[in-house]
């Protein structure tokens, strides 16, 4: 099984701990080996930073894939923003000289050199793909039967130009790993519908956020979901903390939170008072 | 190039809630509206879903002509006041949220380390992306 240089990005390691150490005991226990990517930074942050300055979001990111370069190791990220953000500039560099030649220039100021080598991978692709689903069901030990609404958020799946990991309007592959715990993904309408979050829009407008987030909401309690499960802490930002307003009380778990219930960790570890709807399990 | 069809509005999560019709700003992009551009609330009111990208017809790279336009709006001094707090938690962190004390605490409390080991564990790493966020002229749009 391969080696990823662990990316935690800031929602998971600042907001919700528990992502961040689900990921980590989840991860060993499927035999995927995280190597801590020390100094990285902010991805940077694909629709806020990279929407200021697109130099400094590229150079920035340059500088996270350099350090995982100089490690040898692929990029495994558990945040859809972080993943957009390295897997977007990974790609304009590894395959624009041009451009890495100038981010080259900035980052000589540091010392650094970035070859262009660094892949970037979403945690849920390696575990689709590396590990595959028939050995996450054979490390469940605490099958679940729960019913759960699977919000794939946007920036894993689009632009499926450059992605081309699922169907981005009618994708299966977050369902079928909710599946491999027992649980029932439910079917629901405007599935794919953004969580609204992203691209700025909950900073400057948090209300017109807010209504993207109530339409999800509608649409997941009448699928009768009795659990979000997210594959991004800043969509999981989102759903858990404007739900109470809205008069929502769903649950909100990453995928490697759900998977740590699956195996047996514990409410401390999984880190849910850090979250704002209450979590009981 | 954008031949107006209007596919891309049609399936904007965020042009069914608000005024803001993507297929009119790529117009307005194409005339060189600049000044209106820039000035307006809309620009800031796509989530970058991608929707749209994956639509339409012409393959515009809608989200990246909306990061370029937005990047003009910046470097002339329009950034509203929320993203400048995001903006300058990135210049003096190396993150867009910071560390307070509860999170360090409830960091601890399941077996991980206090601060995690990114930036804010290494003054020399920090100092690195200071460099390049001065290089490349954030600190102009931070002060
Ligand atoms: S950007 Fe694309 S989808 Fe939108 S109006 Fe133009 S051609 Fe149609
Ligand atoms: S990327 Fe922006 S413009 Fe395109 S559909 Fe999403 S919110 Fe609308």
């Amino acid at each position: 099984m391969a080696k990823y240089a662990f990316f935690l990005g800031c929602i998971a390691p600042l907001r919700y701990p528990g992502v961040e150490k689900s990921t980590r005991v989840v991860c060993e226990r499927l035999g995927v080996e995280l190597v801590d990517l020390e100094d990285a930074s902010c991805c940077p942050a694909p629709g806020v930073i990279r929407a200021f300055s697109k130099a400094t979001w590229l150079a920035a990111a340059a500088r996270n894939l350099a350090l995982a370069e100089a490690k040898g190791l692929p990029i495994v990220t558990i945040c859809n923003g972080c993943y957009g953000s390295l897997f977007e500039a990974a790609h304009e560099l590894n395959h624009n000289p041009e451009e890495l030649a100038k981010v080259n220039k900035i980052l000589k100021e540091i010392g650094m050199e970035y070859k262009g080598t660094t892949k970037v991978y979403h945690f849920a692709e390696v575990l689709y793909k590396d590990v595959g689903i028939a050995k996450i069901k054979e490390k469940i030990t605490n099958p679940l039967d729960y019913k759960v609404a699977a919000f794939y958020g946007c920036h894993f799946l689009k632009p499926s130009s450059i992605k081309e990991l699922d169907d981005p309007e009618n994708a299966h592959v977050l369902d079928d790993l909710v599946e491999a715990t027992g649980a029932k993904s439910m079917p629901r309408k405007q599935k794919m519908l953004c969580c609204g979050a992203g691209g700025g829009l909950k900073a400057a407008f948090g209300d017109v956020a807010k209504e993207f987030t109530k339409t999800n909401l509608e649409n997941m309690q009448a699928s009768g979901a009795q659990y979000i499960v997210d594959i991004c802490p800043f969509c999981q930002m989102q759903f858990d903390t404007v739900q109470g307003d809205l008069g929502y009380k769903i649950p909100v778990l990453h995928l490697c939170q759900l998977y740590g219930i699956a195996m047996g960790m514990s409410e401390a570890e999984l880190g849910l008072s850090a979250h704002v709807v209450p979590v009981k399990l | 190039m954008c031949f107006q069809c209007g596919t891309c509005t049609a399936g904007c999560p965020s042009g069914r809630r608000t005024s803001y019709r993507v297929r009119k700003l790529m117009r307005m992009a194409q005339l060189g509206l600049k000044d209106e551009i820039v000035n307006s609330d809309e620009l800031w009111e796509c989530s970058t879903c991608y929707t749209c990208v994956e639509r339409c017809p012409r393959q515009v790279p809608i989200v990246d002509v909306v990061v370029a336009l937005r990047n003009i709006a910046v470097s002339e001094g329009h950034i509203r006041a929320n993203h400048k707090v995001t903006a300058t938690n990135f210049y003096k962190s190396g993150h867009t949220v910071q560390i307070n004390d509860k999170i360090k605490a409830q960091r601890k409390s399941i077996g991980l380390p206090e601060v995690p080991p990114t930036v804010l564990s290494n003054k020399d790493a920090m100092a690195q992306l200071d460099k390049i966020l001065k290089a490349t002229g954030f600190n102009k749009i931070v002060e």
